[in-house]
């Protein structure tokens, strides 16, 4: 006996949500109830690159007046148009940060994670690689993901609940964002194995942040890239916060001074230096290419906004420690150099317009995204046709089609 | 008695707990300074200091693992996971470790620490924001999890998750955190046994069995019912391992018809366990075979759709009116 399927649907819609939804990591603006107490300001904990105690040097080309720097080991490896290059991205993706946040606060999008600040530690990086090496992303290289041609309309679909991760990773070399802190380090160490399996001429790049330097698979990633001498360079954001936490709180032994115990080379470097950032990405590339494994690079840099749009950062930093590391903004100390290398004030007039007009355009585009039906999203659950998966589809899709003009 | 929405019942609890007893910590990410990321822990630290409410490193197996070993210590530690999608790293401390103590020392050590754990969907996130994975943990035996779908029911089961001996997993439905209020009696016991469902609408004709989320879902579509003439217990489970078979079992007898909602997906679901237990204990009482409505078997999808995802009062209709029909 089957039963008739004959039904109606009395409520159409999401009716199960209550009367407000809260986004998720949105907390109310309530302040605490009951016998709590009220947090004081923060105060400020977090120094600057010139002041880790830690002994460590910091690698530095250019300072953060944007006065060349001379090093025994490292020498600025790019060319003034490299740097006009390299500054359009890094301001370019500057300027589509900003749209995000700006569209997340008018509600068109789930959540936005902005990048701003850590613009030159991310091209600085990613312009040290050729087009056919690999990049595994974390999830906050909004200018990464410019500097390798994807459409940046991919990263806002994401956020505005469209998508997971939409792009051609092959054709782009650009890995898929990951959500679960460090979770990407293994499996980039895993395609520098393939790499030299094949005999490749290639290197991986991954990126990770301070925070998931304390997951302990980043730490089994560190001892797999140095027992296989993969060709892999460990990009270390070091934007000193893991949302609240700093990182004298995260770790007492610093990941470039880490880097050693697991057998290879760590560097610090100015993080909001390009050239810095570039030089030491570079040379680590050439001893992944030459086949002598895996290098640790930490850039020191500071994440100049909140972690995602649902953090309130006034809960844990203070305006002073943000005004200090707004001063060494990577866009202000990249055109102060390019200034004084002869770029004149139409350069920086033409790439502000065309990031008007990017912004403009991208924002028409994220307003016109249609997600796919649920229905569509079946076809990749399984590479193989599941009669059981068939058998449920049919099922929603006939569940959906009697909602239909309710 | 006070209103509360389900966070501030949380964190009251919390409160509670840790005043009574000073072997009360909690430690996860960001649940100091900044209260945790929903608020939950929103002034604990600054109550009851940092050596108590602990930023922890960014590691959830970390944090799982060292609140055995301060649990083996004398401490009652609370772990903060901070979002559904990141609690597998923590997997082996939490299957093969806290739950299994007990039975392999023949009850010599043991690990109390509880673990809260924000899932559910609808909440307009991004990917590993919106999931329930909870029925990657109810077939492990020697650990248990519970969950709340009002606020007095939170404010009791945080403080008895903490009472218990054993291992529990507070399974918190995040969408409710600062959605939902409710009366909440501060002054409540916070004792007794953790793994009691409870019926919350009385009715003959239909059984809606749900948890955490869903229970709000299954009480607007008793309603709905109610308005057409007939009449739908609702069961909260509360307790979804170890389930509270008596109270499940009664309500399967007394109305012949059961239907089981849940976010997660439907395959290997806590729902296919109930189904197939009321159909073994309840079988010549019943008058329709017992049906799921369920989150879908994909992997949780884009916020956009997951309203088509997240079952709904139609999609329960549906399935009674389909039990009713038989």
């Amino acid at each position: 006996m089957t039963a008739p399927n004959a039904w109606t649907p009395r409520i159409v819609g999401p009716d199960n949500q209550g009367p407000d939804v809260p986004t998720a990591d949105v907390p109310t603006a309530d302040g605490p109830t009951l016998d709590v107490l009220t947090p004081d300001v923060a105060t400020s904990e977090v120094p600057t690159p010139d002041e880790q105690a830690d002994g460590i040097e910091t690698v530095q080309l250019l300072d953060a007046e944007a006065h060349p720097q001379r090093h025994a080991t490292y020498s600025p490896q790019l060319s003034v148009d490299e740097v006009r290059h390299a500054y359009a991205t890094m301001f370019l993706a500057r300027r589509l940060d900003t749209e995000g946040t700006n569209l997340q606060r008018q509600g068109q999008l789930a959540l936005w994670a902005p990048a701003k600040g850590q613009e030159a530690a991310q091209i600085g990086a990613i312009a040290a690689l050729r087009p056919t090496d690999m990049v595994y992303p974390s999830y906050r290289e909004l200018a990464m993901v410019m500097h390798r041609g994807l459409d940046p309309l991919a990263v806002f679909q994401i956020m505005r609940g469209i998508t997971h991760a939409t792009w051609d990773v092959e054709a782009h070399r650009f890995g898929v964002f990951a959500f679960v802190v460090g979770a990407q380090t293994l499996q980039a160490v895993g395609y520098g194995m393939g790499i030299t399996l094949d005999g490749a001429d290639e290197v991986v790049l991954v990126c990770l942040g301070d925070g998931a330097t304390s997951e302990g698979h980043v730490s089994e990633a560190l001892n797999f890239a140095a027992v296989y001498k993969a060709p892999v360079i460990f990009l270390v954001q070091n934007n000193q916060y893991a949302i609240s936490v700093p990182t004298a709180q995260q770790f007492r032994g610093a990941p470039a001074a880490r880097a050693g115990g697991f057998g290879m080379p760590g560097v610090r470097v100015d993080g909001n230096d390009l050239f810095a950032v570039h030089a030491v990405v570079a040379e680590a590339v050439s001893r992944a290419r030459a086949g002598e494994g895996p290098t640790l690079v930490e850039a020191m840099t500071y994440r100049i906004g909140a972690h995602t749009t649902a953090d309130d950062p006034t809960r844990y930093r203070s305006r002073e420690e943000e005004d200090v590391w707004g001063a060494r903004d990577p866009l202000v100390r990249t055109e102060r150099w390019l200034r004084e290398h002869g770029t004149e004030d139409g350069f920086f007039a033409d790439l502000a317009a065309e990031g008007d007009a990017l912004a403009t355009d991208l924002r028409a585009r994220v307003l016109a995204l249609e997600p796919q039906g649920i229905t569509d999203l079946y076809e990749y659950v399984l590479a193989e046709p599941s009669a059981a998966l068939a058998e449920e589809r049919e099922q929603v899709t006939a569940y959906l089609a009697g909602l239909e003009g309710r | 008695m006070v209103q509360l929405t389900m966070a501030k019942a949380i964190t009251a609890g919390l409160a509670r707990a840790m005043d009574r007893n000073d072997k009360v910590l909690a430690i996860g990410q960001d649940i100091g300074r900044l209260g945790g990321v929903f608020r939950i822990t929103d002034g604990l630290q600054e109550r009851f200091g940092a050596a108590r409410v602990m930023d922890s490193p960014l590691a959830e197996a970390g944090i799982v693992g060292t609140a055995i070993g301060m649990a083996q210590r004398g401490y009652l530690p609370v772990c903060e996971i901070q979002f559904d999608g990141f609690v597998f790293p923590a997997f082996d401390q939490i299957i093969n470790q806290a739950s299994r103590l007990r039975f392999r020392t023949q009850g010599q050590v043991t690990a109390p620490i509880v673990i809260r754990l924000p899932y559910g969907g609808n909440v307009g996130s991004i990917e590993h924001h919106g999931e329930s994975p909870e029925a990657y943990f109810t077939p492990t035996p020697g650990l248990r999890i519970v969950t709340p779908s009002t606020p007095a029911d939170a404010y009791e089961l945080i403080q008895q998750a903490i009472a218990s001996p054993d291992p529990v997993i507070v399974l918190e439905p995040k969408r409710l955190y600062h959605s939902l209020k409710g009366e909440v009696d501060l002054d409540a016991p916070a004792s007794g046994e953790l793994d009691r469902a409870r019926v919350v609408r009385l009715g003959t004709e239909v059984t809606l069995i749900g948890y955490g989320p869903m229970v709000s879902t299954l009480l607007n579509a008793a309603k709905v019912l109610a308005d057409e003439g007939h009449s739908a217990e609702v069961v909260d489970l509360r307790s979804i391992a170890p389930v509270d078979w008596a109270t499940v079992e009664a309500s399967a007898r007394k109305t012949g018809r059961v239907i089981v909602a849940h976010e997660a997906p439907r395959t290997s679901g806590v729902g296919a366990e109930l189904a197939a237990r009321i159909q073994e204990r309840c079988f010549f009482a019943l008058e329709a075979p017992v049906l799921r409505v369920t989150g879908l078997d994909m992997p949780y999808p884009p916020s956009r759709v997951e309203t088509d995802y997240v079952p709904s009062v139609d999609r329960v209709l549906q399935a009674v009116d389909r039990a009713l029909a038989y």
